[in-house]
C-alpha cells in the first residue's frame, strides 16, 4: 500500500463512548476507513503516509450522529440546503444528519426517498440518512409503503412535527413495522390540548397573554403510545422530550423492559421558557421551552441514561418566518454548529462525564437506528470529529454558515470548538481554514 | 399632583400598564381629569398636538376604540391618519416590520396600534422612530382601557386604594383583564376574578389575584363589579355549554349584586352582551352603572396618554427627527 489516501492522527486524546476507551494515542486512516487505532501505534517510528495530523492531545472522537435534523430540502431552499446543512453539520462536528421527512413534497414514497440520497451523493459531504414519513403525506391517516421504503434505505419513520394522534393507526402502524424492524419515532404532543399554543402553559404564557400548551399534551401521548406499543410490540422511539413528567413516564416504561427509547435537544436542557420573553420568537420551539423544573429533570434524564440521545432538533427558518407576531412566527431554531458545544456544557457544568455526553451523540443513535458509524472500530468508516473540550468561544448568530440564522443562543459563551470534521477520510473542515 | 406640575414619564411608548409606577400612573390620571373638563365644554379643542399626525393603525376592528382615539387625537388638533389593515391581507404577504417601516416613511409622531396578536405591538415599537400606543394586543394588554377605568372609579369612589374589584368573565381571553388586574394592584387595590375554570388563565393564582368559580361568593362585599364581554362562539359549548347557562351562573343580575356592597358600581369595557353576561336593566341604572362614564372617560384618558408621550417632541419642537 502506498501513502496515498494515508492520514495519520498522531498524539491524540482517542475517545470512544461505544467502548469506553479514553486514551492518549493515534489513529491511521487508510482508504476513508480507520485501519488501526491505539495507544502504541507509531510508538516505534514515523508512520509512511501522505498526511500526518498532529492533534496536539486534543480529543478525536467519533464524528456526531445528529438524530434530528430538517434539510428543507426539497420545497424550502430559501431557508436551507442539503448544501448548506452539509457545511453547517461539518463545521458543528456532525459527520451523519438524520433528515426528517418533512419537506415539500414530504418523504412518503421511496422516489422522493430515493431524490435525497442522490442529492446527498451529488453533495458528498456528511452522511445523510433519511427518515421517511409513518403516513402518508404526513396526514395521520394511511400508513406509507414501510416495507419498501426500509428497504431503500428509509432509517425510521416518523410524521416529523407532527404526533400521530389516531390510536388506531399508530397501533397498526407498531404491528407493521415488526415485520421489518422498523423503528417508529413519534413527536409526543397530544394535538388537541396542544391546538392553537404556542409557549408553554403557565404563568409566563398567562402574563404575555400566549396560548399555553400543557406539559399534560406531552405526558399524555406518551403514557398512550407506551400503552399501544405494549400491547402490538414494535420499536419506539420520542423525539425532543422537554418535560419531567413525560420522562418519568419513560423512565417508567424502561424500567418494565419496552422496548422504548429517547432524544432531546438543546434548548430543552440549556433554556428554559423565559428565554421566550419580550416574545422572542427565535425562542418558539415546539415543544415549547418548559419551565426550569422541567429543564433540570430533562439535565437529570440525560445524566441517568433516561435520555438515550441528544440531538441538535435543527429546524432551519428564514428572517421572514421569525421575524412576525410571536403567533405567526414558525416554531423550531438551527442547532448544527451548536450541538457539540451546547451539550459539552453538561460535562463542564458536572452532570455527566466526556465520554457519556459524547456517546449521546454517537454511539447511542448509531445503536438505536442500527447505523455503522458512531465509534472507533477497525475497519469502519473513519468519520471523525477532532475537538477541543474546552476551548471558549461565543455564539454569533451572524457567524453560523447554516443559511438561517434563527437560534437563541446567541451571545451565549460556551466551552468546546471543532478543529476538524472527517467524513470517510476526507476533511469537510478545518478550523484552521476559517 | 396636578396637572401643571412637572411630570416624570420615562416611557417613549405606552405598550401596556406593565412597568408603569403609581406616580407615572397619577399623572395619566390628573391629566385625564384636565380632559374631562375640557372636553365639557363647548369649544373642546386645543392646539396641543397642533403640526403633529397621529395614526390610528387597526389591524382588528374597533370603531368604538377607534373613535374615542380619532376624538381625543382631533380634540388636540392634531392630524389623524386611520387605517385599517385586515390581517388576513397581510398574513402572507407584508409583515409588520414592512408595516412599520412604510408608516416610518409618513413620520408619524404617535402610533396607535391594535393587533389580534399578543406582543404585536411591541414588535411594531421596536422598529418605530415615534411614540407607539398599545390600542389592544391580542390577549395580552389595553392599557388606555385599565387607565380609563382607573379615572372612572378615581372620579367617582374618590380613590382607588382599598378598594376590592372583582372582575368577572372571560378572563383567559381577556387583554382588559390583564391591563386592569396589574392597574388595580399597582394603586393599592384589592382584585378578585370571577370565571368558569374554563375562562382562567393558567396559573392565575400566580397573578396576585384572588380567584372565585362561585359568582355570589367572588361578589361577596365588593366595591366594584367589572365585567367582561365573552364572544358568542367561545359559549356554544366550546368554553361553556351554552348561553343560558352562562347567564344564569355568571351573568350580572340584581340577585347577585346584593351580594356585593349596597353601593357597589358595575363596570364593562363595552360592547356589552346585553342579558349574556349582564342584566340589561342594570346597565342602564345610573345609580349603579358607570358604563356611560366609562365611554367619556376613554377620549380623555387618550388625550392624557397622547400628551404625556408627545411632552418630549413638543419641548424639542422645531427640531428634525
Amino acid at each position: 500500500m502506498n501513502a496515498e489516501g494515508r492520514t495519520a492522527y498522531l498524539n491524540a486524546r482517542l475517545l470512544d463512548p461505544a467502548s469506553g476507551l479514553d486514551v492518549t494515542g493515534a489513529l491511521l486512516v487508510e482508504d476513508g476507513r480507520i485501519a488501526d487505532f491505539g495507544p502504541n501505534l507509531f510508538r516505534s517510528g514515523a508512520p509512511s503516509v501522505n498526511e500526518v495530523v498532529d492533534c496536539g492531545g486534543k480529543c478525536l472522537a467519533p464524528g456526531l450522529i445528529d438524530a434530528r435534523v430538517q434539510l428543507r430540502e426539497p420545497g424550502d431552499e430559501h431557508k436551507e440546503t442539503i448544501a448548506s446543512a452539509s457545511a453547517a453539520a461539518s463545521k458543528g462536528g456532525v459527520t451523519t444528519m438524520l433528515a426528517l421527512p418533512n419537506t415539500e413534497p414530504p418523504v412518503d414514497d421511496v422516489s422522493v426517498l430515493e431524490f435525497v440520497a442522490r442529492r446527498a451523493r451529488e453533495i458528498k459531504k456528511t452522511k445523510i440518512q433519511s427518515y421517511a414519513a409513518l403516513t402518508k403525506n404526513l396526514a395521520g391517516a394511511e400508513i406509507t409503503e414501510i416495507g419498501l421504503l426500509s428497504e431503500a434505505g428509509a432509517v425510521a419513520f416518523t410524521d416529523g412535527e407532527r404526533a400521530l394522534a389516531n390510536a388506531k393507526v399508530l397501533k397498526r402502524a407498531l404491528s407493521y413495522a415488526r415485520t421489518f424492524d422498523a423503528l417508529i419515532v413519534q413527536h409526543p404532543e397530544e394535538p388537541t390540548l396542544a391546538e392553537g399554543g404556542e409557549a408553554n402553559q403557565g404563568e409566563l404564557a398567562s402574563r404575555l397573554g400566549l396560548r399555553g400548551i400543557p406539559t399534560l399534551a406531552e405526558t399524555l401521548q406518551v403514557e398512550r403510545d407506551i400503552r399501544l406499543l405494549e400491547s402490538s410490540g414494535g420499536r419506539l422511539h420520542f423525539s425532543h422530550v422537554s418535560s419531567a413528567s413525560a420522562l418519568e413516564v419513560i423512565r417508567a416504561a424502561k424500567a418494565r423492559g419496552l422496548d422504548v427509547t429517547c432524544d432531546t435537544a438543546p434548548p430543552y436542557f440549556a433554556l428554559n421558557e423565559l428565554a421566550i420573553s419580550e416574545y422572542r420568537t427565535f425562542a418558539k420551539v415546539t415543544p415549547p421551552l418548559r419551565a426550569e423544573e422541567d429543564r433540570q429533570a430533562v439535565v437529570a434524564a440525560i445524566a441517568d441514561g433516561t435520555i438515550d440521545i441528544v440531538a441538535s432538533d435543527h429546524s432551519p427558518h428564514d428572517q421572514d418566518s421569525k421575524r412576525q407576531t410571536f403567533e405567526q412566527a414558525a416554531f423550531g431554531m438551527v442547532g448544527l454548529e451548536t450541538l457539540l458545544a451546547l451539550t459539552l456544557g453538561l460535562y463542564h457544568a458536572g452532570h455527566i462525564s466526556l465520554i457519556d455526553a459524547l456517546g449521546r451523540m454517537t454511539w447511542a443513535p448509531a445503536k438505536r437506528f442500527k447505523l455503522t458509524g458512531g465509534r472507533l472500530k477497525r475497519g469502519a468508516p473513519a468519520d471523525l470529529v477532532l475537538f477541543d473540550p474546552d476551548k471558549p468561544w461565543q455564539i454569533d448568530e451572524d457567524r453560523l454558515v447554516s443559511k438561517s440564522k434563527n437560534t437563541a443562543f446567541g451571545g451565549r459563551p460556551v466551552q468546546g470548538a471543532v478543529i476538524r470534521t472527517v467524513v470517510d477520510g476526507r476533511t469537510l473542515y478545518d478550523a484552521e481554514d476559517g | 399632583m396636578n396637572a401643571g406640575s412637572a411630570i416624570s414619564f420615562p416611557h417613549r411608548h405606552l405598550l401596556g400598564i406593565e412597568g408603569l409606577l403609581p406616580p407615572q400612573i397619577e399623572a395619566i390620571l390628573d391629566l385625564g381629569d384636565k380632559y374631562v373638563e375640557q372636553s365639557r365644554r363647548v369649544d373642546k379643542k386645543s392646539n396641543l398636538l397642533s403640526g403633529l399626525t397621529v395614526i390610528n393603525l387597526f389591524f382588528e376592528n374597533s370603531t368604538r376604540t377607534r373613535t374615542s382615539f380619532e376624538a381625543a387625537a382631533k380634540r388636540l388638533d392634531a392630524d389623524v391618519i386611520n387605517m385599517s389593515v385586515s390581517t388576513s391581507s397581510i398574513k402572507k404577504g407584508e409583515t409588520l416590520i414592512d408595516t412599520a417601516m412604510t408608516l416610518n416613511a409618513m413620520h408619524p409622531d404617535v402610533l396607535v396600534v391594535r393587533h389580534s396578536d399578543s406582543g404585536a405591538v411591541q414588535l411594531l415599537a421596536e422598529k418605530m422612530r415615534g411614540a407607539v400606543v398599545n390600542a389592544g394586543d391580542g390577549r395580552h394588554e389595553h392599557p388606555t382601557q385599565a387607565l380609563l377605568d382607573a379615572l372612572t372609579i378615581r372620579r367617582r369612589v374618590g380613590r382607588l386604594s382599598n378598594l376590592t374589584v372583582a372582575i368577572c368573565g372571560d378572563i383567559a381571553h381577556s387583554r382588559v383583564a390583564r391591563s386592569n388586574m396589574q392597574l388595580l394592584q399597582i394603586m393599592g387595590a384589592r382584585v378578585r376574578v370571577i370565571a368558569p375554570p374554563t375562562l382562567l388563565p393558567a396559573a392565575i393564582d400566580r397573578l396576585g389575584v384572588e380567584v372565585f368559580t362561585d359568582m355570589r361568593e367572588g361578589l361577596r362585599d365588593v366595591d366594584i363589579v367589572m365585567m367582561l364581554r365573552l364572544q358568542l362562539e367561545r359559549m356554544q359549548g366550546s368554553f361553556v355549554p351554552s348561553v343560558r347557562e352562562y347567564f344564569r351562573f355568571f351573568g350580572l343580575d340584581r340577585e347577585k349584586l346584593a351580594y356585593a356592597k349596597p353601593d357597589a358600581l358595575i363596570m364593562h369595557p363595552g360592547p356589552m352582551n346585553r342579558g349574556v353576561e349582564i342584566d340589561s336593566d342594570l346597565a342602564d341604572d345610573i345609580d349603579r352603572s358607570l358604563i356611560r362614564d366609562q365611554v367619556e372617560m376613554g377620549v380623555a384618558i387618550r388625550m392624557a396618554v397622547l400628551d404625556i408621550l408627545t411632552k418630549s417632541l413638543r419641548t424639542e419642537a422645531g427640531t428634525t427627527l
